[in-house]
């Protein structure tokens, strides 16, 4: 769908949608007869309200909707694309853009499957470091997500608390990597640095304030009766049709199957941690707010866990054909300097084959499907985006409900414009 | 104690050794038994993921057959991609299938190629309702075309690009610049 933002382009979308429907369909995008009195409303692309630039052109009788026909790549960056000219460390960078508010998951879920190519053990201490930091990141993740469920119910309270916790783990991020949101973080054989005091510091602390300001927030919301009708109910989901369009992370818990990718092909020594897989039974809105909360919890857990038994030892691996030499030794040391050469310019040839690594990414499975024919660059890398695959699912979840009910199923999602379109 | 070593094949020895392997070589049997042995080419195991090519002919069937099967229930399609491989003649296309059954956490990986000439592969969006956009996607970026996909057209892209960007073909690099020899560059 070409510029749609104008009015002949919404025309001709609801044409072609009205032509698909002729040919009675049950998939396609359904738009009833304008002689039925009903209203066409273009929700987006830039509603306040769709957290993100995606469009939805809902067919809606009076306030509740009669179809939708969703339109996502708006911000359509072609990375798998620009994947196929990049060496493997550049790559890295564009992981980071996809879903941004759990920037290091990404990061390290696209390390991970690097090392699985290349055949690298990464330390113990490294792998406990990349947990702390995937778990932050999923905790910053799911403060959004619920903190915007607030806000988009009218409750503005709880997301200012959450995003002055947020605004601490961002601290720790640019003590770990120098960056905040877009990080970067780590590298391929482990971390670029170690944890510094200051870090350990500032998690500790973090450590001790978070549960608080998260207590108060659950109790702001979870039993409020308010936030409760609004919705308890809403935009549900039946644990088979989430298997079938493919749900996973928070959204398919939420719906009662207990699929996470940590415990079921856990990677990074998470089969080192005790923790626990919070499902819902409905699958609705309200299910997807607990389920998130019980999992900031969990990742609480975990997190204490990892820096109790912080192992000591390297925080790489040594891996000198693919883990860049300290910036000193390359001015010093010979080995070092053709070591960083080789691998900046991508010199180094990687084995042939293909690899699948997936990692349970803020929003679901985020997998990496990586063919690589040996060269600097992958021959062809798939991102295995959890947004782009669920979204399909909001036109089934929100026909027939309100049109405010569908701005909370959208928001409990967690849509993330940057994943959907890649 | 040497010469029932050599009876067994090194594939099988494997198998002993590594649960992955041996999980793999189960699943195989299986396979060979629901769809016979002439279904599958090109057997192996990339990095602990078994990895079949089958026929564009059969792959609805097989996915079908999958997803129905008690036994395995392979029915949660991970994900599914195009590949572009301009330099296998009458094969330049493939369409790569994830499926993962989350009842024995069991995953596998299908492959169909078919003729750049003729990009056509089934849809599976009579099986799996997630099908639907990655089909979009794959026809987005390769041309590939899903007959009896209820709403085939571009995802991603404009829907007036009169080319698909991800063939190889179409190089990121400015394909008129002569300063750069590099293999790699460009491609």
């Amino acid at each position: 769908m070409a510029v749609n933002d104008t009015l002949e382009g919404t025309h001709k979308i609801i044409e072609s949608a009205r032509e698909q429907q002729a040919h009675l369909n049950p998939l396609a995008p359904t738009v009833n007869d304008f002689n039925q009195e009903l209203t066409t409303l273009n929700l987006g692309p830039t509603h306040p309200a769709t957290h993100g630039i995606f469009q939805n052109i809902l067919q809606m009788d009076g306030e509740r909707i009669i179809s939708g026909v969703p339109t996502i790549g708006y911000i359509h960056r072609a990375f798998e694309k620009i994947a196929e000219r990049r060496p493997f460390y550049q790559i890295t960078t564009l992981t980071d853009r996809m879903n941004y508010c759990s920037s290091p998951i990404n990061n390290m879920g696209w390390h991970m499957t690097v090392e699985k190519l290349l055949g690298v053990e990464v330390p113990k201490r490294a792998q406990y470091i990349r947990v702390i930091l995937m778990e932050l990141a999923r905790i910053t993740d799911h403060l959004i997500c619920n903190g915007i469920l607030g806000v988009d119910t009218g409750a503005f309270t709880g997301f200012l608390y959450l995003m002055d916790e947020r605004e601490k783990v961002y601290e720790i991020y640019e003590e770990v990597s120098g960056a905040r949101l877009t990080t970067n973080m780590g590298r391929v054989g482990g971390m670029e640095r170690d944890f510094s005091d200051i870090a350990i510091a500032k998690l500790r602390a973090w450590l001790k304030t978070f549960p608080g300001v998260m207590r108060e927030f659950e109790t702001m919301f979870n039993r409020n009766r308010i936030f409760m009708d609004r919705i308890v109910d809403v935009g549900a989901i039946s644990a088979e049709r989430a298997l079938n369009y493919g749900f996973t992370g928070p959204n398919l818990r939420a719906a009662g199957v207990d699929y996470d990718v940590r415990v079921m092909n856990p990677y990074s020594s998470y089969q080192d941690f005790d923790f626990e897989i919070p499902v819902g039974t409905k699958g609705d809105t309200y299910d997807r707010f607990m389920v998130r909360n019980e999992e900031i919890w969990q990742s609480l857990r975990i997190i204490e866990q990892a820096l109790e038994n912080l192992p000591a030892g390297p925080y790489h691996a040594d891996a000198p054909h693919f883990y860049l030499p300290p910036k000193q030794a390359v001015y010093q040391n010979m080995e070092a300097l053709i070591y960083h050469f080789k691998i900046v310019m991508g010199e180094i040839d990687a084995p042939v084959g293909e690899v699948y690594h997936s990692v349970e990414g803020g929003n679901g499975e985020l997998g990496f499907y990586l063919v690589s024919d040996g060269g600097r660059t992958p021959y062809r890398l798939h991102f295995r985006r959890p947004c782009f695959i669920y979204y399909q699912a909001y036109t089934e979840m929100v026909v027939g409900q309100t049109l405010s009910d569908a701005i909370v199923t959208l928001s409990s999602m967690n849509v993330i414009a940057g994943e959907l379109d890649a | 104690m040497a010469d029932q070593n050599e009876s067994i094949p090194a594939q099988e020895q494997a198998a002993a050794q590594d649960p992955a392997a041996q999980q793999n070589a189960q699943l195989l049997a299986l396979l060979h038994h629901l769809f016979g042995e002439a279904a599958f080419t090109d057997v192996e195991e990339s990095y602990g993921l078994l990895s079949v090519t089958t026929t564009r002919e059969q792959i609805h069937g097989i996915i079908a057959g999958l997803q129905k099967d008690q036994e395995l229930q392979l029915n949660f399609l991970t994900t599914m991609c195009g590949v572009h491989f301009p330099d296998r003649e009458g094969q330049e296309l493939s369409m790569v299938y994830h499926l993962h059954s989350l009842t024995r956490n069991i995953r596998l990986r299908l492959k169909i190629f078919f003729p750049i000439a003729d990009p056509v592969a089934p849809t599976l969006t009579d099986l799996y309702s997630c099908a639907n956009w990655m089909e979009r996607e794959a026809f987005d970026f390769y041309g590939i075309i899903f007959p009896g996909h209820p709403n085939l057209m571009r995802i991603l892209n404009v829907e007036d690009m009169d080319y698909h960007p991800m063939r190889k073909e179409y190089a990121l690099e400015d394909g008129t610049r002569e300063d750069k020899t590099d293999l790699f560059f460009g491609r």
